[in-house]
């Protein structure tokens, strides 16, 4: 039943690719994540009353902090336009016409739209990732690379979820707006619920399953990700006293990841008629 | 039914409580140019979309070549299928040889024939330009070129000649004569009747969602059953016109001048020229007018 042909979405995903290549919004963004990430690692230690270049560790961290709000605006952003803009605009109707189904047309467009993010991280993370080179240690290096992947990972998932959105929406207007609804449920009310379920019930609310809520949540899945890798420091997170260990594995969290990069998209699939 | 490309049985759509297609059975045959006609909201542009299996329809079937529409098995059919949307769009950042290589390789067909078919519809010149400077007439003809990627067998067009200058709609046509020559099924849609009139075989008349006349546009004339006009210039008094025609049945007499107008059925067309004739060197013109498609079409929706 599922006819899936690769070079078809192969076709559309280039085209996306391209479009953000050519209108310059991957250089752009590129930038930004560069321009940041030299704040955080020159300034980030300034709070103990020093600049410049230091522990990699707490650059990450603080690296993570930030991402965490920018990664999902940014992937909402560019994404939640995808279908709908096409429907908008009225070539929709002329794609769909060739011979491209509805499944290669959506993760045509979610791979070619991955695609510019994923490279707007490489370089701009990157970037700075070389600068620090000659203080990195090969330990720290892997912690490096862990937080570009998971970051790429946090993009698609938000990608995934603006896809959905733009596929549901019945114009660009409703679907900007849920975008920026997602993006407030998820990277701020979600933490404040469960912070206040916290703080009402004294800290005893389900003890059990508070940790299962926050997979629940692929920004926290992404902070538990990068920062349960570091032992000095998920400390000053205190993660470690309501997140148990055995859920930190890392394979399973990027599988939590996965999981929430398909699952918008097969909404997205199903609703899109 | 080799010979019939395109069938509609019986097909009903609703949108909601909203009944858009109302029971439409139609067959287009192999090679023929169909004329789809009727005013906004009769239901052409959610049959050509069904048709083409954008949307589904809430019952009834649609096979092209006897394959449904919408099932799996026509993604290859459209390979061979070129279509026209009304008021085309297309991606402004890409040039015009850009955006139909890009539709190219969605059919799937060599990228080498995209700057010979630019050549073809006039669009050479601009073929490295973006598409956000290209004219109305530009991109409608863009969209013709789109709409004939990988040789196509069968064509729908919506409204394919809006913004078109009278040189290009000529040059339109032409092509569309060159494409029904070699066998290939057109189906389009016009608002300027009197412009496809000469150039389809057939008409289907949509009107409230139901198939209200098909055929040719003689045949269509002649259901409906509209008066001719007859326009004549005497150089004798009107009243001796009027004196002639005496005792045949017209619907209706114009005097003015020396010139008249004379309505009447078809069947009486005949008697009223030998009346005419008797008028002998008084008679200097006679033009006989057939009714127009809009008259046509409008008895229709009358």
């Amino acid at each position: 039943m599922l006819n899936i042909e690769i070079s078809q979405i192969k076709i559309i995903a280039a085209k996306e690719f391209r479009d953000r290549i050519r209108n310059r919004w991957v250089i752009a963004v590129s930038l930004i994540f560069t321009a940041f990430a030299l704040a955080i690692a020159y300034f980030g230690s300034a709070q103990q009353g020093e600049v410049g270049l230091r522990n990699i560790e707490v650059t990450i961290a603080s690296l993570v902090s930030l991402v965490i709000y920018l990664i999902p605006l940014i992937a909402l952003i560019l994404g939640y336009d995808a279908i709908v803009g096409e429907r908008e605009r009225g070539s929709l109707d002329l794609l769909l016409s060739m011979p491209l189904t509805r499944l290669e047309l959506i993760l045509g467009k979610f791979l070619g739209l991955s695609a510019a993010l994923a490279c707007a991280t490489l370089v701009g993370f990157g970037l700075v990732g070389l600068l620090l080179a000659y203080q990195i240690d090969l330990n720290a290096l892997y912690h490096y690379i862990g937080f570009m992947v998971s970051t790429i990972l946090l993009g698609m998932v938000f990608l995934s979820l603006a896809v959905m959105v733009s596929v549901i929406a019945k114009d660009r207007a409703r679907a900007s707006g849920g975008a920026i609804s997602v993006w407030f449920l998820f990277v701020l009310v979600y933490d404040l619920i469960l912070l206040g379920l916290l703080v009402l019930s004294g800290g005893s609310f389900g003890e059990e399953f508070f940790p299962l809520l926050l997979l629940l949540n692929p920004a926290d899945i992404f902070r538990i990700l990068n920062i349960f890798s570091m032992e000095d420091i998920k400390v000053f997170y205190g993660l470690a006293t309501v997140f148990p260990a055995s859920l930190s594995n890392p394979w399973l969290l990027s599988s939590m990841m996965l999981a929430w990069i398909i699952m918008p998209l097969t909404v997205a699939f199903w609703r899109f008629k | 039914m080799k010979n019939n490309v395109i069938e509609v049985k019986n097909v009903f759509k609703y949108y909601g409580e909203v009944l858009a297609v109302d029971g439409m059975t139609l067959t287009i045959h192999k090679g023929e140019t169909l004329g789809l006609i009727g005013h906004n909201g009769a239901g052409k542009s959610t049959l050509f979309k069904m048709m083409l299996g954008l949307i589904p329809q809430t019952s009834g079937e649609i096979n092209i070549n006897g394959t449904s529409v919408n099932g799996g098995a026509f993604r290859e059919l459209r390979r061979s299928i070129g279509y026209l949307p009304e008021n085309v769009v297309f991606y402004e950042n890409l040039t015009g040889l850009e955006t139909l290589q890009f539709f190219a390789s969605l059919k799937g067909c060599i990228l080498n024939t995209c700057l010979p078919l630019l050549e073809k519809l006039g669009l050479a010149h601009a073929a490295h330009r973006r598409v956000d400077g290209y004219s109305k007439g530009m991109r409608q003809r863009l969209g013709f070129a789109q709409a004939l990627l990988g040789k196509p067998r069968i064509l729908f067009l919506d409204e394919p000649t809006t913004g078109l200058d009278p040189e290009a709609i000529r040059e339109f046509y032409t092509i569309l004569q060159e494409l029904n020559a070699q066998g290939v099924t057109v189906v389009i849609t016009s608002h300027i009747l009197s412009e496809i009139q000469e150039r389809v075989q057939r008409l289907a008349v949509l009107k409230s969602g139901k198939l209200h006349a098909l055929g040719t546009v003689q045949e269509l004339r002649e259901a409906v059953d509209l008066p001719l006009a007859i326009h004549v210039q005497t150089s004798c008094s009107t009243d001796a016109v009027e004196a002639i025609l005496q005792g045949v049945a017209l619907e209706a007499l114009i005097l003015t001048g020396n010139s008249v107008v004379i309505h009447c059925q078809r069947n009486h067309k005949m008697e009223v020229l030998r009346r005419l004739g008797s008028l002998g060197d008084a008679l200097l013109d006679v033009v006989v007018k057939e009714p127009t498609l809009e008259d046509v079409f409008l008895g229709y929706a009358a």
